[in-house]
């Protein structure tokens, strides 16, 4: 079991890309964390037929 | 009189809007009150609660949702007002950026030395973002919940092939490198690590360690099904443990989890018997087993914590330290009984931690309890409705069928005061049993309203002939933003007993029973 990239993260310092609650990524700077909040929307609408097209397209 | 916005592509998360509810739903003149996003679940409780109608039927999850019902014009108008203005505050006031990627590649261009993606996106959305993020060799936690089992399964297989974390789904709690991320404690650094399949047994473990002056290397969270789902077959566990074992800070594993299937047992125990450090382990609701070479079985939390902290300092685990004596004990349980009315004869156990309200299940049943609970799926054990006690009864109220469009009871405790009051109200209630959760994520200052409600139920005991035991623990530590002291203070205010940690509360709890039991049989 190759674990080398977490140990390698262990010895970094995070940054961190939120997605979802504005709230983790505020409590992360409160931290002294570096972090980027994302502007999180469902893809395509939150269509689930186009959802699916583009699940396709990711694989 | 029924009013209904819709805001096409106005996307808000979870919690900003559960909290825009609450207000709305707090104000006089409201009969009924939902903002939400238009997803098909909650367009189908529009319908349920007959808000359904006109161009909210076509909304889509993109879109925002301002349903009131209101008694009059004017109070619908107002509370539409009102709910758009505390979202307007939420769009000017949060983050720090002016400008958000909407995207993981364009958020990657702005960030590209990002190393871990945060993921608490609506459940059927996380799978999909998760897996871009492995693609892109990047570190993934999901706090989202509702995640196909086979999704966890298809992106730890993702993860173990890329040799990155993929912590969750349903991941609530991690500590990396001394930094608390989404629900968690702030705590001292030191050489304990922990990989646990819990959350607010994490948080409660941590915070244990830091009240007993040990340290935590690494907190790692692996979701509840890892071990508990014999298909996941404990996989970030298993990596979790292979990673602290190579880590150079971390002196102790720790390992916890809740109820673990049985196949995966076998190969956690193996993986750490080869670790080359002392281990500790808790699998909740199964009785320690001793010591296997370097492995060694908790019997609580609180004892996991504190089998760690010995260990850490390269010294022997000594059983019963730092617990109360037993003649303290005795003095504490008189005082809570001897002033209690004849009919008041059972436990009702409130808890906002999953975890924490299992550990107080398994002590209960070990002493021969028969506890109903929702933490229990067993028929005879579970209890019929959630929302209501029968007997002793636990009840773990972050459970699904509380959290269904309203905040999780460790960021809004007015669900639990709700409950406190209808326990007051059955004359059978003896004793309440609590537990308050500290931290990022949680409450800004929880026991406040909690100790209010303790107060007023209290006294309704009281005006009746009886008293209400209520004990509790606070799952926090002196760093925490919410200070922990003055937080005791305000349990402690209203006529609670509060232990150092959920084990000594349910325990004490078990002593207080046990005598009230002997009373009515």
């Amino acid at each position: 079991m190759d674990v080398k990239k977490i140990n390698e993260l262990f010895s970094k310092e995070l940054k961190v890309i939120n997605m979802g609650l504005d709230s983790f990524a505020d409590n992360l700077r409160k931290e002294e964390v570096e972090v980027l909040h994302m502007g999180w929307k469902p893809p395509a609408g939150g269509s689930k037929r186009l959802i699916a097209l583009l699940e396709k397209l990711d694989r | 009189m029924k009013k209904i916005l819709v805001r096409e592509n106005a996307y808000y998360d979870s919690v900003i809007l559960m909290l825009a509810t609450k207000a709305l739903k707090q104000r006089s003149g409201i009969k009924e009150a939902v903002v939400a996003m238009g997803t098909e679940v909650n367009l189908g409780l529009l319908r349920e609660i007959g808000l359904l109608s006109g161009e909210v039927e076509s909304a889509k999850p993109n879109d925002l949702v301002i349903a009131i019902e209101a008694e009059t014009e004017e109070a619908a108008e107002e509370a539409c007002r009102i709910a758009e203005e505390i979202l307007k505050k939420k769009d000017h006031g949060g983050g720090e950026e002016g400008y958000c990627p909407v995207s993981l590649d364009g958020a990657l261009k702005m960030f590209p030395e990002a190393n871990l993606v945060v993921i608490s996106v609506p459940g059927p959305y996380a799978g999909r973002e998760a897996r871009r993020a492995l693609n892109k060799g990047l570190h993934v936690m999901i706090f989202s919940d509702h995640v196909p089992v086979e999704e966890e399964v298809e992106l730890k297989e993702m993860a173990l092939e890329r040799g990155l974390l993929l912590m969750g789904p349903d991941c609530g709690t991690a500590i990396l490198n001394g930094k608390p991320l989404c629900f968690a404690n702030v705590v001292r650094r030191g050489h304990i690590g922990l990989v646990a399949a819990s959350g607010s047994g994490l948080q409660e473990v941590c915070c244990c360690i830091d009240r007993m002056g040990g340290g935590i290397s690494q907190a790692i969270g692996t979701g509840g099904r890892d071990l508990q789902e014999r298909r996941v077959r404990g996989r970030m566990m298993l990596m979790g443990i292979e990673a602290l074992s190579q880590d150079p800070e971390t002196q102790v594993i720790v390992v916890l989890s809740k109820p673990p299937s049985e196949e995966v047992v076998a190969t956690v125990l193996s993986k750490l018997k080869d670790a080359g450090k002392p281990c500790v382990v808790h699998f909740l609701g199964r009785k320690p087993s001793g010591t296997r070479g370097s492995v060694r079985f908790s019997g609580n939390m609180e004892e996991a914590a504190a089998m760690a902290v010995a260990f850490s300092k390269g010294e022997e685990y000594r059983e019963g330290c730092g617990t109360l004596s037993e003649a303290e004990i005795a003095r504490r349980v008189e005082a809570e009984v001897n002033p209690m009315a004849s009919e008041q004869k059972y436990l009702r156990g409130l808890f906002a931690g999953g975890t924490l309200a299992t550990e107080a299940v398994a002590l209960f049943e070990q002493e021969g309890f028969k506890i109903l609970s929702n933490v229990r799926k067993e028929p005879g054990i579970a209890l019929q409705s959630p929302h209501r006690s029968e007997r002793h009864a636990i009840v773990d109220m972050g459970d699904d069928v509380f959290t269904l469009g309203r905040p999780h009871p460790m960021i809004d405790p007015s669900l639990r005061e709700e409950r406190i009051a209808k326990e007051a109200a059955d004359p059978e209630t003896a004793l309440l049993l609590l537990d308050v959760v500290l931290g990022y994520g949680a409450h800004e200052d929880p026991c406040g309203p909690l100790g209010e409600s303790i107060g007023k139920a209290k006294a309704q005991v009281a005006g009746r002939g009886g008293y209400l035991s209520v004990i509790a623990s606070i799952t926090g530590t002196e760093k925490d933003f919410q200070n922990m002291a003055e937080q005791k203070k305000k349990l402690e205010a209203a006529g609670c007993l509060v232990m150092p940690s959920n084990y000594q509360a349910a325990l004490t709890a078990l002593h207080v029973m046990r005598k009230v039991t002997a009373r009515w049989m």
